[in-house]
């Protein structure tokens, strides 16, 4: 009788769950997207990663901005001026821009923006990035203390006027990155740390945050006060916050969401049934998988150890059955598609070669090699490319590599402290360059992490920070990347990223794929205007 | 009475004080900085973030430092999650997993009363076999396995119930179910036994020989003795389901406890793990207190004080 009853209620329990699951989402919220995990801030001067970059870059505009092809188009400023030498670059702020509060935002802006990353005490973390200024990076290390030697200027409300110390091509690209981005400083002196929040929040954006629910979602409404809102078709936009790969397609699948952006969002398992759908989209990203070298061990020194070890991979092999995703084997760090860069030739898979070599360097059939090991940190995929590298390496060389995962705290740990051997790495660029790669294994970086340096490199890389003369560039930077995995072979790329995103063509206006995955969301529309 | 809880209270401080300073201090002894990420940070910069937070210097200072902050009751700042205080976070976390875990409960040690007692009362018919394949087929999938089975048939073949997400009541049906169903099996085999063995009971026989009906016998005399070791176990499974599931939480993208806590270890979370650390226990040692007191409210026989 009892379980009858208790039944009876289930039913009754069930039934009216039925009918609220079938309202239909939120019908305020014009468009949702899954933008990965919960972002760790969207303050500008601090931020890292690219789930927070696209949240600030909706919030904030800068001097520049990115079209949906990911080029750069004037933003805050209407034009501007380059010195012949490349080194001054002189923006005219756009008239009636404001900050969501109505007040106009000015050069002043800028200059005070630009000044908070730089100071110390705002221990900004990607603070390097505003190194191409003149002083800028005296200045943050603490070497002098007086801003005005900073090359970031002010001349009056409207003009603003920078300084490089070496050309920079891709500078004008640089003022629609996330850390360049202006914010209300008056907001930042008031309430601190917590002047990212919603309800302290101005911003200069095509959206202004509505609510943060944390490990939920953000929602962004539409600026009244943009310059240029007549062109943002969403009034409303959810960004949920979401890292579960297989939860992210449940809710793209059903409908719960329109937009999967982060690749990560895309369970490997399934992706070579997800390649068949019309809505999977997979398009050249600017990242590069790679292996590091601890080069500061004894058996790794060598370089024909590196290169044997490098020869013996089949990248081809790692793309077509782990990754599976159109990714592209990589012989190069840069990844394809950089502009007036053309990759330099790298390593191809040469496994006799790599037998000679290692006979050489003294380890003939891999006799009497040290014990090694691939670090990584845990991922399916990590684990899985570290087996393939590992039976690669036995079966060409006849060395026995051991693996060791460690999470991921601990992982960049032991990289920061060449506590390893080879490790796991990869690399997302910046900015449409090769410098954004290349800059990185200089030495004495900290994202060096190989213990490598190469004075010719480093003479190279220098050579190219200071010529104007774009072919001679891209020979210097070829010469130098030829160094880097080819002749001393410090890292071993694996392969190029793509960007995979889910959307639906036919519904979605405005989002066009590019090699660094900025998809504005103040130029999508959907197409059919009655949704 | 009093005494004993004055008592129950002190221990429960001492318990909480050892395991937060514990977690401290083995937080801050696990290798890898609160602020590393992929792109090594400036040496000046990780310094000057040591700082902010109060984690530079000698282990000794950082934990007087914590403590200190902890007496005047300052939870401190997530050195991940920038601006937010653990407070904030928590206030934001914890209602909705105390929802989840609250309705995940009441599943839980409902389904397992009724699944228990049916089969327990069916003794070696096939209605106890039965009931006890679902107990088992329920103890031996785990949630991770029951929860794409679910979101599968549920959410995404028949469309009834949301896949993921937080916000109406379709949207916790999924989980509760995986959570609460998951942990029901546990229940209803312990309630099974317990139940068997007070129906083997004396008393039991003497009510049925006076010709009492069954259902009468089994809910006026039976259920009372039966049900204490469930009551036992409820105390630490309220605690770990109103404290947020990591899987089940990450599987339906509820914005809960269970991530947070999981995550802030990886991230080197420290006050964001050590807040948790002190909800955890107190809803921990508050559980099992109520336990303790609803036993002697059940079994007069019992005597804590």
């Amino acid at each position: 009788m009892i379980v009858w009853k208790f039944a009876h209620i289930l039913v009754l329990v069930v039934s009216s769950f039925c009918l609220l699951s079938c309202q239909k989402r939120t019908h305020a919220v014009d468009f949702i997207f899954l933008n990965g995990a919960e972002p760790q801030t969207i303050d500008p001067a601090t931020l890292t990663g690219q789930l927070e970059g696209r949240i600030a870059k909706a919030l904030f505009e800068g001097l520049y901005n990115y079209s949906p092809d990911g080029k750069v188009v004037p933003g805050v400023a209407d034009s501007h001026t380059v010195s012949e030498d490349g080194l001054n670059y002189t923006f005219t702020i756009r008239q009636g821009v404001s900050w969501s509060n109505g007040e106009p935002v000015t050069a002043h802006d800028f200059e005070a923006s630009w000044r908070r990353v730089l100071e110390p005490l705002t221990a900004s973390k990607y603070a390097e990035i505003l190194y191409f200024i003149d002083q800028a990076e005296a200045y943050n290390k603490g070497e002098i203390n007086d801003f005005s030697l900073v090359g970031c200027k002010a001349l009056d409300a409207n003009t603003f006027q920078v300084r490089l110390h070496t050309p920079a091509a891709y500078f004008l690209e640089l003022t629609a990155f996330s850390t360049y981005l202006p914010v209300h400083i008056q907001s930042v002196e008031k309430y601190g740390d917590a002047w990212i929040k919603p309800q302290h929040l101005i911003c200069n954006g095509p959206f202004k945050m509505k609510n943060w629910f944390i490990n939920d979602k953000i929602e962004l409404e539409k600026n009244e006060h943009y310059w240029n809102k007549n062109t943002v078709r969403f009034n409303r936009i959810d960004a949920l916050a979401v890292n579960s790969a297989s939860t992210a397609i449940n809710m793209y699948l059903t409908g719960q969401v329109d937009l999967i952006l982060d690749k990560n969002l895309v369970p490997g398992m399934l992706m070579a049934d997800l390649r068949q759908r019309h809505d999977i989209h997979i398009y050249d990203y600017l990242a590069t998988f790679f292996l590091r070298f601890n080069v500061t061990r004894p058996h790794l020194k060598d370089p024909r150890v590196r290169k044997a070890l490098a020869l013996s991979v089949d990248k081809q092999e790692i793309v077509e059955r782990i990754t599976r995703g159109g990714e592209k084997a990589a012989h190069t760090l840069c990844p394809p598609g950089i502009p007036g860069y053309p990759l330099p030739e790298g390593l191809n898979h040469d496994p006799v070669q790599a037998r000679e070599l290692f006979a050489e360097a003294g380890y003939p059939d891999g006799k009497g090699f040290p014990r090694t090991e691939i670090l990584f940190n845990k991922s399916e995929l990590n684990e899985q490319i570290a087996v393939e590298v590992q039976s690669m390496w036995k079966k060409q060389l006849g060395i026995d590599v051991e693996l060791r995962t460690q999470e991921w705290a601990n992982y960049l740990y032991s990289m920061d402290h060449l506590d390893y051997d080879i490790a796991r790495s990869s690399w997302i660029g910046d900015y449409v360059d090769p410098n954004t790669f290349l800059d990185c294994f200089v030495t004495g970086r900290g994202n060096n992490r190989t213990g490598w340096s190469h004075k010719t490199y480093d003479s190279l890389l220098l050579e190219a920070s200071l010529t104007t003369d774009v072919n001679k560039r891209a020979i210097l930077f070829q010469q130098a990347e030829q160094i880097l995995v080819k002749e001393s072979v410090a890292v071993l790329p694996v392969y190029h990223y793509v960007g995979v995103v889910f959307y639906d063509k036919e519904r979605l206006g405005g989002f066009e794929p590019n090699l660094l995955a900025e998809h504005p969301f103040q130029h999508m529309y959907w197409k059919d205007s009655s949704q | 009475m009093i005494s004993f809880l004055i008592q129950r209270f002190l221990q429960s401080i001492l318990v909480i004080l050892l395991v937060v300073s514990g977690t401290f201090l083995l937080m801050r002894l696990a290798p890898g900085s609160p602020f590393a990420t992929e792109r090594k940070l400036p040496p000046k910069v990780e310094q000057t973030l040591l700082e902010k937070y109060d984690l530079d210097g000698n282990l000794g200072n950082q934990f007087l430092s914590y403590w200190g902050n902890l007496l005047k009751g300052q939870l401190g700042y997530s050195t991940k999650f920038e601006g937010r205080s653990v407070v904030e976070i928590l206030k934001q976390a914890l209602p909705k997993s105390l929802l989840l875990g609250f309705f995940s409960l009441v599943v839980a040690l409902g389904l397992g009363i009724l699944l228990g007692s049916y089969a327990a009362m069916n003794h070696q018919s096939w209605r106890d076999w039965i009931a006890m394949f679902l107990a088992f087929a329920g103890i031996s999938l785990p949630v991770f396995v029951i929860a794409p089975l679910v979101v599968l048939l549920l959410g995404m073949q028949f469309r009834i119930f949301p896949v993921a997400g937080w916000g109406t009541l379709a949207h916790m049906f999924l989980p509760v179910l995986c959570l609460g169903g998951y942990y029901a099996a546990y229940c209803s085999r312990l309630m099974r036994a317990s139940m068997l063995e007070v129906l083997d009971k004396s008393y039991i026989r003497t009510a049925r020989s006076k010709g009492l009906r069954e259902l009468y016998v089994i809910y006026k005399h039976a259920f009372k003795n039966a049900v204490l070791p469930l009551v036992s176990y409820s105390g630490p499974l309220a605690a770990h389901l109103f404290t947020g599931s990591m899987i089940v939480e990450e599987f339906f993208k509820i914005p809960g406890m269970g991530s947070f806590f999981v995550n802030g270890v990886l991230n080197r979370d420290v006050f964001l793990v050590g807040g948790s650390v002190i909800v955890y226990c107190t809803l921990l040692l508050a559980m099992n207190l109520f336990v303790d007191l609803l036993y002697v409210a059940l079994d007069k026989r019992i005597k804590l004080w």
